[in-house]
């Protein structure tokens, strides 16, 4: 079912797995790409889509998206034209048990929306204590492990979980921070949190981790890879050890690329996150990172509710629904940094889908047929109501956004349609 | 973006921070304030400003003396004052803090002195009443956290005001736990709309906040030196369970070094005054010589808050 022969015409297909920016016709059979350009021999399509307008591209891949509840969020992710997320393990329970892993590809599955990519737990509740049964975990599906945001504050047992991993060549992911710089803060440490009386996180806290998490990666020699770096001093130190030939991968959240502390104004609880929104120069040097390569983009898609939100600053959860925002503030920034969409949009696929390891993020002939067609110019009003996530706090309610996806295929089906 | 706490016509419709509140708002609280202080010196202490007004304290955070001054201010208004401590009732049974303002909604109060051990929570009430459609409820920031506490630095600029006339040429030391004070943020805030000369703030690293030098004070360590040719100097409470640890190694020492004695004191100038908002630690960051001394206005700064407390409640119920 739904694996019909598909030609998806008149649209603009950008490919930046393979360097494609052109307009071509892409046709689709039996869930994979058939041929582009030209039908291949006896080809007939069952249902012809006119992209006239339209850019037609690989899937995205969100390298950390919070699911909470399954379906709504998938939902909400392919709206987005997203067709592969990391799910960080910090669900509850945390994702540390095989049969808790098998049970979310199951039901992901079931749903068959977005393809869900878990990250197993380090260690044990991701209490830092006890290795994880990674190898279990990854014949259950995990790709990666990693703490989400709880770090290893022991640093003999961070080791030692870069070894184990090493060892049968899993990659490691860190959200670099040490626990106790960023004791009670939840704010970047300077003269916002310091006008505002919020408690706030230096930048050392994040720098000081980077700096322990690549020199154990060099020791050990484990695949590292850094989510959601906030601080120009980070991006500096991963961009030393590439320079000096280690294998390092990092990524920013989409919101850091567009805000700073001064977003918070006065206390607004949706900007609040973490890692926390940095000074502007900061945020000028992630979007530096990303422009050259350095780092991908990822959505950290995290739904809070209101009951999480509508709290005094410190009090108030942090995360924002982010999901279906990806790909409009990717074009933003694209945009305001005048780069071509072909760079702009490996940062969330081809580029994404090498640092987890998957095939995905390409429409080479062959390739599963994970499509996202969307309207760069159309603009929508984020509103709780256009927002598919059960998450509906962001610190873009209410802006109008370009970018408009409308149409997402997941192995040749049709999966959403807006 | 608008200031919340001033409604589309520029007039104060909530008391939540200093900051960015027009210089002739605050002019116009402290010129409020004196009228009301002759009130207080009256047979009859009352006038009916707020008669037939319910003032709600709602006090997440014990603090007998602040909830006092508001309650003797708001009864000099003639309103009726009911004073909830949040700290033992209701959230201690799960109830948020929005729910608590709904239910007092509910009850039909018209203003509410907040203080709240989180910073912004005023601001998040205020924002609440606002989706509600509720901008005649008022509220007046009691203290948030380490953010503002908006009255006590009117007070102060009306005890400054009242020595010292004018702001212009003045040099204002505030000296000790700037991290932890809403005190001082308040009082920066206030200074520079008015218009110091200058605003040292003083003490250790540990105890300032990261780039404070932002909000317009100029950044001191050595305590002598920030005292020289002082007009005014703020000191500020010491929390006893910040006095030994990570932030101070001693409370010995750190009267040592920014302990105010009369020795330091003499290098300010002359007719410089001292406050304090009170609660003192004597021998921790006051010699009780100085405390007690001609020089000390610690007193009518307690006097004149009622006024000052008057003025802005009368303000916020009359806008």
């Amino acid at each position: 079912m739904g694996e019909e022969a598909l030609q998806i015409r008149n649209g603009r297909l950008i490919d930046p797995a393979n360097g494609v920016d052109a307009p071509l016709d892409l046709f689709i059979a039996g869930g994979r790409v058939a041929a582009i350009g030209q039908p291949p021999p006896g080809f007939t399509a069952q249902r012809v889509i006119d992209a006239g307008g339209l850019i037609v591209c690989p899937g995205l891949v969100d390298l950390s998206a919070r699911l909470g509840a399954i379906e709504p969020e998938l939902a909400a992710a392919v709206a987005g034209g997203v067709t592969s997320l990391a799910c960080p393990p910090d669900s509850k329970p945390p994702l540390d048990e095989p049969g808790l892993v098998e049970r979310l590809v199951r039901r992901s599955a079931t749903v068959g929306l977005a393809r869900v990519h878990p990250i197993g737990a380090l260690t044990e509740q991701l209490a830092g204590e006890r290795l994880a049964e990674m190898n279990s975990l990854a014949r259950a599906g995990c790709i990666a492990f990693s703490q989400a945001k709880r770090a290893i504050v022991d640093t003999q047992i961070l080791l030692r979980a870069m070894q184990y991993a090493a060892t049968f060549g899993y990659a490691v992911r860190l959200r670099p921070q040490d626990d106790f710089l960023a004791r009670d803060g939840v704010a970047h440490d300077g003269e916002v949190a310091s006008r505002l009386g919020l408690t706030g996180i230096p930048v050392v806290a994040e720098s000081i981790a980077t700096a322990t998490a690549l020199q154990l990666a060099a020791h050990t020699g484990v695949r590292l890879h850094l989510s959601r770096l906030s601080s120009a001093a980070a991006i500096g130190l991963v961009r030393a050890a590439r320079d000096a030939g280690m294998r390092v991968s990092c990524d920013v959240a989409v919101h850091h690329l567009h805000l700073s502390e001064m977003d918070i104004g006065f206390f607004d609880s949706n900007a609040r996150f973490d890692p926390p929104l940095r000074s502007a120069s900061d945020r000028d040097a992630l979007r530096s990172a990303v422009a050259d390569g350095l780092a991908a983009i990822c959505s950290d898609h995290t739904p809070v509710d209101a009951d999480g939100k509508q709290l005094p600053f410190a009090e108030a959860l942090p995360g924002a629904t982010a999901v279906e925002l990806l790909l409009p503030l990717t074009l933003l920034w694209a945009t305001q940094s005048r780069l071509p969409l072909l760079q702009a949009l490996a940062r969330i696929t081809s580029d994404a889908a090498a640092i987890l390891g998957i095939a995905a993020g390409s429409l080479a002939v062959g390739d599963a047929a994970d499509v996202c067609l969307f309207d760069p110019d159309e603009s929508w009003r984020v509103t709780p109501e256009t927002l598919r996530s059960q998450g509906k706090h962001t610190p873009y309610l209410g802006y109008e956004l370009s970018g408009r996806v409308r149409l997402t295929l997941v192995g040749g089906k049709v999966v959403f349609e807006g | 973006m608008r200031n919340p706490q001033l409604n589309a016509n520029g007039a104060l419709t909530h008391l939540l921070s200093i900051e960015g509140l027009p210089r002739e708002v605050i002019t116009h609280i402290l010129d409020t304030a004196s009228s009301f202080l002759k009130v207080s010196h009256r047979d009859v202490k009352k006038v009916p400003l707020l008669r037939g007004k319910s003032v709600f304290n709602v006090f997440f955070e014990n603090s007998t003396r602040t909830r006092t001054t508001f309650e003797i201010a708001a009864k000099r208004l003639s309103a009726d004052v009911i004073n909830l401590d949040v700290t033992r009732s209701s959230t201690a049974k799960g109830e948020t803090l929005l729910d608590t303002v709904d239910n007092l909604v509910a009850m039909h109060a018209d203003m509410f002195v907040v203080r709240h051990a989180a910073s912004g929570a005023p601001h998040l009430i205020a924002d609440h009443l606002r989706r509600l459609g509720r901008e005649d409820v008022h509220v007046v920031n009691a203290g948030d956290g380490r953010h503002a506490h908006p009255t006590q630095g009117l007070l102060d600029m009306y005890t400054i005001r009242h020595y010292k006339q004018e702001f212009t040429n003045l040099v204002v030391a505030i000296v000790g736990d700037i991290l932890h004070s809403r005190v001082a943020r308040s009082d920066i805030h206030a200074l520079t709309t008015l218009g110091a000369a200058e605003v040292r703030a003083v003490g250790p690293q540990t105890l300032l906040p990261t780039a404070i030098e932002k909000m317009g004070v100029r950044v001191c360590h050595d305590l002598r030196s920030a005292i020289r040719d002082c007009d005014v100097v703020i000191m500020l409470r010491l929390q006893n369970e910040r006095m030994n640890g990570a932030l101070l190694p001693s409370a010995r020492e750190y009267f040592r070094c920014y302990g105010l004695t009369p020795a330091v004191l003499a290098l300010a100038r002359p007719d410089a005054i001292v406050m304090h908002p009170g609660p003192m630690n004597r021998g921790v960051e006051i010699d009780s010589d100085v405390a007690d001394g001609p020089q000390a206005v610690i007193l009518p700064q307690v006097t004149f808050g009622i006024a000052v407390r008057m003025a802005v409640m009368g303000i916020l119920a009359g806008n």
